[in-house]
C-alpha cells in the first residue's frame, strides 16, 4: 500500500494553505503524464493536502455520499468535498427554477426519495402531513397511483430538508471551494485531484488533494441544443426568440403577458409539460392570450415502449396518448429496487443497451391538471399539436418561422418564440474532468457511451494501488443500475459505494443497530 | 413497494413471523371468545403458508404493470381475499391442528390487527433497521 495518510492536513475555511515555493501551477509535464509521483507535484510547487477521500462535484451526489459516510461514522476531517458550489442543491435549484419549478411547485420525485434521509422514512408526504396538520398527503400516497397522480414533494421542502441535514452532518466543514479538472493516479497508490481554488483564496494557483479514494459526481456534462436551433441562433444572432427551457427565459412569459403571441414548444418530456403548464397557467390566471403550437417528433397514440413499438409485449406496455408517453418517474419505478433493477444488474453489452432503450424514451407523468388544461386548449383552439421533423428555423413575419417536414408535406409555422424542451444531453467528454479521466485516468465507456462503472460504482480501469475512483449520477447512465440521475438513484449509488468502502475497511458497515441509532439521531436533529 | 418474487416471499415470511407474531402474542388474550394461543398462532402460520401462494399470484399480476411496482393500496386491500380464503379453509377444517375454529368476530379482529400493523410496518419503519431492503426487491437476507 502507498503512503497515503489516513490523517488530514487541517483545512480551516477557504484560505487554507501557506505559500509554497514555485508557481504552484500545473506543468505540461504533469498534464501529459498519466501517473504522477509525489516529487513531480512538489517540483511544480503545488501544495499537497492529504485526505483519505475526496468527492468532486459538490452537488446532490456528493451530498448524499457525505451523508452516508457520516452516518457510517466517518469524521469530517477524513472527507473533502471539492466544489465550486456553496450548497449542494444550488445547481439543481437553478435548473428546476428556470424550467418552471420554483420552490412552491412540486417536483417529479417519489415521496420516499429523500436526499436528506437515507432511510426514506418518514417520507416527504409524512413530514408534510405533520407540518401542515393534514391527513391529505397520507391519503394521497395511500391511493396513488390508482386513484390519484403520484404524490410528489414541493421543491422548497426538499431544499429546506437538505439544508437541515447539511448542518446536522457538518457538510460545510468538509467543503473546499474550487474547480477540479484533473484527477490523476498516483505512482504509490491513490490519486491526486487538482483543485483550482477561487482567485485570491490561496497563494498558489492549484492545490493537489492526495487521497486514497475519489468520488466523482459532477452532474450533467452539459445540455446540447438541437442542431437546427443552434444554427438559427448563431446564424441570425437571435438568442431572444429561440430559447432552451434550461436557460433563463422569463422574458418569453413577460412578453406573452403584455401582448398576444404564438409559441412553438418542442419536446415530449417533463420539461415540455412544465413549460406548457406555465403558458396555460398564464392564460387562465393572468389573462395571457397565447397560442401554443406543440411540435412532436414522434406522436404517441396509445400503448408504447421506448423502442417505438406500437404493439409492445403485454408485460412491457407503457400508457400513452395525445402525443405523450406516460410514466410516473423518469424510469419505470422498479428500476429503483425491484424487478427491473435486479434484471438490469445481470445484463451486459447490447442486452443491457436494449433494455435501456425499451424502458427509456421521452416520457412525462400523467397529471390530471395537465390533462384538463390541454383538453381545454384543444377545445378552444389555442393548443395545437403537429408531428414531424423540423427542417430549419428562419426569421420572418416579425418572428421566427419553423419549417416542418410532416406527412402532409413541408409546413411553415410563424411564431413569436420557440422554446426547446428536448433536453439533449451532451457527451460526457464535453466535461473537462470526465474527458481527462477517459484520456488519462484509465476510465472507459459503458454500452450507452457514458462512464463504465462496476455494480459498486467503482470506475472500471481507474484503480490505483489500493485506491479506487467511484462515480455516480448522470455520467454513469448505462451501467448495471439505470436510475442514476435521480434522488433515489444517487442514494442507491452512495449505499453501494459506502458498502464497498466498508469492505475496504474505510468505514463501518451500516448494520441494523447503527442504522436505527443513527435514524433516532436524525429524527431528533442531533448533529453528528 | 417494488418487490421481486423472492423479495415478496422473504418479506411475507419475515414480517408476518416477527411483527405478526408480536401482534398475535399481544392481541390473543383480549380477543372475544378467548381463542387459545395455539389456535391464533396456527392461523398466523396458515396466513404465511397460504400467503406464499398468494405472492405467486400477485407477482403474476404485477407483470401487467409497466412500472413493475406493487402500490401501497394493493398491499392493504389484499386483506379481503386473503382473510376470506383462510376463513373458508377454517370452515372446511383444512387448517391442520384447529378442530374448532374461532368465531367470525375474534377471527376478523385478529386478522385485521395483524394485517394493519404489518402493512404499516413494511410501508415505513421497516426501512429504518434494514436500509438495503427497499433497494433489493424486499429481500431481507
Amino acid at each position: 500500500m502507498g503512503s497515503v495518510s489516513e490523517e488530514t492536513v487541517p483545512v480551516p475555511g477557504r484560505a487554507y494553505l501557506l505559500g509554497q515555493p514555485g508557481e504552484g501551477d500545473v506543468t505540461p509535464e504533469l498534464l501529459s503524464t498519466d501517473i504522477w509521483t509525489d516529487a513531480m507535484v512538489q517540483q511544480a510547487g503545488i501544495p499537497i493536502v492529504d485526505v483519505p477521500l475526496v468527492t468532486i462535484g459538490g452537488g446532490i451526489g456528493s451530498f448524499v455520499l457525505c451523508d452516508y459516510l457520516r452516518i457510517a461514522g466517518v469524521p469530517t476531517h477524513a472527507v473533502r468535498v471539492l466544489s465550486a458550489l456553496d450548497n449542494p442543491w444550488q445547481t439543481y435549484e437553478y435548473l428546476t427554477r428556470v424550467s418552471q419549478i420554483p420552490r412552491r411547485e412540486r417536483l417529479r420525485s417519489d415521496s420516499a426519495s429523500r436526499p436528506d434521509n437515507i432511510w426514506g422514512f418518514p417520507s416527504y408526504a409524512f413530514s408534510e402531513a405533520i407540518a401542515t396538520r393534514s391527513f391529505a398527503p397520507l391519503w394521497h400516497v395511500l391511493v396513488e397511483p390508482i386513484f390519484a397522480d403520484y404524490w410528489t414533494p414541493r421543491a422548497g421542502q426538499v431544499f429546506a430538508a437538505m439544508e437541515r441535514e447539511a448542518r446536522r452532518i457538518r457538510y460545510h466543514d468538509m467543503l473546499a471551494k474550487g474547480l477540479v479538472r484533473v484527477v490523476r493516479r498516483r505512482h504509490d497508490g491513490g490519486y491526486f485531484s487538482l483543485l483550482t481554488p477561487p482567485e485570491g483564496a490561496t497563494s498558489t494557483k492549484r492545490i493537489a488533494f492526495r487521497s486514497l479514494y475519489v468520488h466523482v459526481a459532477v452532474g450533467y456534462p452539459g445540455l446540447k441544443f438541437l442542431p437546427d436551433l443552434q444554427r438559427y441562433r448563431t446564424q441570425y444572432n437571435d438568442y431572444h426568440r429561440v430559447v432552451n427551457a434550461y436557460e433563463p427565459h422569463e422574458h418569453v412569459y413577460d412578453q406573452l403577458l403584455s401582448r398576444p403571441g404564438v409559441v412553438v414548444v418542442r419536446g415530449g418530456g417533463i420539461v415540455a409539460s412544465r413549460v406548457l403548464q406555465r403558458l396555460m397557467d398564464d392564460r387562465q390566471h393572468k389573462g395571457a392570450q397565447t397560442s401554443i403550437l406543440h411540435v412532436f417528433r414522434t406522436f404517441i397514440t396509445g400503448p408504447n415502449d421506448g423502442t417505438g413499438s406500437q404493439q409492445p409485449h403485454v408485460f412491457m406496455r407503457r400508457k400513452g396518448g395525445d402525443g405523450w408517453a406516460y410514466q410516473g418517474f423518469n424510469y419505470p419505478k422498479s428500476v429503483w429496487g425491484g424487478q427491473l433493477k435486479e434484471r438490469m444488474r445481470k445484463l451486459e453489452g447490447t442486452d443491457r443497451a436494449d433494455l435501456y432503450k425499451r424502458i427509456g424514451g421521452t416520457n412525462t407523468p400523467y397529471r390530471r391538471l395537465w390533462q384538463a388544461q390541454m383538453t381545454q386548449g384543444r377545445r378552444e383552439g389555442w393548443y395545437q399539436t403537429i408531428t414531424g421533423k423540423v427542417l430549419e428555423l428562419v426569421p420572418g413575419d416579425g418572428g421566427v418561422v419553423t419549417k416542418i417536414s410532416t406527412s402532409r408535406g413541408t409546413l411553415e409555422r410563424p411564431a413569436d418564440f420557440v422554446i426547446d424542451c428536448t433536453g439533449l444531453e451532451a457527451d460526457i467528454a464535453e466535461h473537462r474532468l470526465l474527458a481527462d479521466l477517459l484520456e488519462h485516468g484509465g476510465a472507459g465507456r459503458n454500452p450507452v457511451g457514458r462512464l463504465d462503472v462496476e455494480r459498486s460504482f467503482e470506475l472500471r480501469g481507474a484503480r490505483s494501488g489500493y485506491g479506487a475512483v467511484y462515480a455516480s449520477g448522470a455520467a454513469t447512465l448505462g451501467g448495471y443500475f439505470p436510475g442514476v440521475d435521480t434522488f433515489l438513484g444517487l442514494q442507491i449509488a452512495a449505499q453501494e459505494i459506502v458498502d464497498d468502502l466498508a469492505r475496504r475497511r474505510f468505514c463501518s458497515h451500516i448494520g441494523p443497530w447503527r442504522s436505527t441509532l443513527q435514524w433516532l439521531k436524525w429524527l431528533r436533529g442531533t448533529a453528528i | 413497494m417494488l418487490p421481486t418474487l423472492f423479495g415478496r416471499i422473504q418479506t411475507r415470511v419475515f414480517v408476518l413471523a416477527v411483527v405478526g407474531g408480536l401482534v398475535t402474542l399481544l392481541i390473543t388474550p383480549v380477543l372475544p371468545e378467548g381463542p387459545p394461543y395455539r389456535v391464533t398462532f396456527l392461523i398466523l402460520v396458515a396466513v404465511i403458508v397460504v400467503g406464499v401462494a398468494w405472492e405467486l399470484v400477485y407477482h403474476g399480476l404485477q407483470q401487467f404493470r409497466w412500472e413493475k411496482d406493487w402500490p401501497t393500496l394493493f398491499g392493504l386491500v389484499t386483506i379481503v381475499n386473503e382473510a376470506a380464503l383462510i376463513w373458508l379453509f377454517l370452515q372446511l377444517g383444512w387448517v391442520p391442528g384447529i378442530g374448532h375454529p374461532p368465531g367470525l368476530t375474534p377471527y376478523l379482529l385478529l386478522f385485521v390487527a395483524v394485517w394493519l400493523v404489518t402493512w404499516l410496518w413494511v410501508n415505513g419503519p421497516m426501512r429504518v433497521p434494514l436500509i438495503r431492503w427497499r433497494f433489493r426487491g424486499g429481500r431481507v437476507f
